[in-house]
């Protein structure tokens, strides 16, 4: 990680992206892999592995080496991109209330954990009426488990789970067609990072892990990483 | 290359400001103009329009950002000449590395959109102390989010766009980081801000010497 934070090559790989950040995933991807098992597994380095993480290096999966695509808004309307937006933030604020229950944590870490948890309630509100003014429904939440049996580890999951979420909505930006929805994505994008990087410092973790430029994650990447939360 | 202003959504938790391109030049070639002097606007204005048939004006998005860029690295330059503690040190050390990566792009990406970099000025700072430098430095990057985030809706390549989203996901966790040191909450709103050019410039104004 630290490594990665110096990395000299990390302006030559961000330049090599552009041109090619768009992925050509479309939402029945999204639909299928929470359905239980993806066909399309392109886009993971390794299904089951838990350290398939796209918070930690998803540069070197299958985004940053497919071919560039001519049109990156071909084939996904905003109302996809919102309805996974959403259902992120539907799993993320799952994942606060759950950690708040357990108990295990206090003071102010719990404080940190309650903000965010309400940030995530906000952006789940924005998102649903998005939707809805789009003229679009309103997918229910997945039914979620977590795995919080300590303090460090609840950690560690938190910052994976805030470093995917900024990462796939940096992976849809360039995808949405409407200036208002791209606006409100991005006014929630950097929350994510903000997030994404107090909970790197809670953990120990380098709060820019990929150094000088945020790589996103296509929706393979985020499905592979939060299915194994998502009970069917 | 113009469009209409954007209807505001339901909720009003966020504002979204819209505005013609020819406004988001003219006003910009204002501020800039505050700060070089007028003398420079006949040039920038020029540069734009030329560069606006070509590009449709993404050449002076980014060099908004390159200009932002290099006021925020040189501020973390100026501020490792303090007596800093070696935490704070090192936080500017990461961070200003961060923006000269940065600076560097930004210079790559105008160039592959056929515009021209904007020189670089130079900046002086009030920073005496660890205090001061953090407490500036809170107020450049939370700048610096809501001035991406304000510039990117009107970025039309979708390469640029979202080379500008890889820049600001790192200006949000910088700002984020700051306020882990100064023992602030580190995201004190549900949604970040959007600022346009304009009030941007001028708010860094005082900091450009010439």
């Amino acid at each position: 990680m630290e490594e990665l934070d110096r990395d000299p090559s990390s302006r030559k790989r961000f330049l090599s992206m552009v041109g090619g950040a768009g992925t050509a995933t479309v939402f029945a991807t999204f639909l299928a892999a929470c359905g239980g098992g993806s066909d399309d597994d392109e886009g993971s380095t390794a299904g089951g592995d838990s350290g398939a993480d796209p918070t930690a290096n998803p540069a070197g999966g299958a985004a940053a080496t497919r071919e560039p695509n001519p049109d990156p808004k071909e084939g996904t309307t905003d109302l996809e991109i919102l309805g996974y937006a959403l259902s992120l933030e539907q799993l993320e604020a799952a994942f606060y209330a759950d950690v708040i229950e357990s108990g295990l944590f206090t003071g102010a870490d719990l404080g940190t954990i309650k903000q965010f948890g309400e940030d995530e309630q906000d952006h789940l509100e924005l998102l649903e009426a998005t939707i809805k003014k789009l003229g679009g429904e309103v997918p229910a939440a997945p039914k979620t488990k977590f795995p919080l049996t300590s303090q460090a580890g609840v950690l560690k999951l938190a910052s994976e789970l805030e470093n995917g979420g900024a990462a796939a909505y940096l992976g849809q930006a360039n995808r949405i067609r409407s200036k208002e929805v791209l606006a409100a994505a991005l006014s929630i994008h950097t929350v994510e990072a903000r997030h994404a990087a107090t909970l790197n410092s809670l953990a120990g973790l380098p709060p820019e892990p990929q150094g000088a430029f945020a790589v996103p994650a296509s929706m393979e990447q985020i499905l592979t990483f939060v299915q194994r939360f998502i009970v069917p | 290359m113009t469009y209409a202003n954007p209807r505001v959504p339901e909720s009003n938790a966020i504002e979204i400001h819209g505005f013609t391109r020819g406004a988001f030049i003219l006003r910009s070639a204002l501020a800039v103009g505050a700060v070089y002097g007028t003398g420079a606007v006949g040039t920038f204005v020029g540069q734009a329009v030329a560069q606006d048939g070509e590009s449709g004006g993404d050449a002076e998005i980014l060099n908004f950002a390159l200009s932002l860029e290099y006021l925020e690295a040189d501020f973390y330059r100026q501020a490792l000449e303090l007596d800093l503690s070696a935490e704070a040190a090192a936080l500017a050390t990461r961070l200003g590395a961060h923006e000269r990566d940065h600076i560097a792009a930004l210079i790559d990406l105008i160039d592959v959109v056929g515009g021209t970099p904007t020189r670089e000025p130079t900046f002086s700072f009030p920073i005496t102390d660890e205090a001061s430098f953090l407490e500036l430095a809170q107020t450049l990057e939370e700048t610096g989010v809501s001035a991406y985030n304000g510039a990117a809706p009107s970025i039309e390549s979708p390469e640029i766009l979202a080379a500008a989203g890889q820049i600001v996901q790192i200006e949000a966790r910088h700002a984020a980081d700051i306020r882990v040191a100064l023992g602030q909450p580190t995201a004190p709103k549900p949604f970040d801000e959007s600022l346009e050019m304009a009030p941007v410039l001028e708010a860094v104004q005082p900091f450009i010497k010439a």
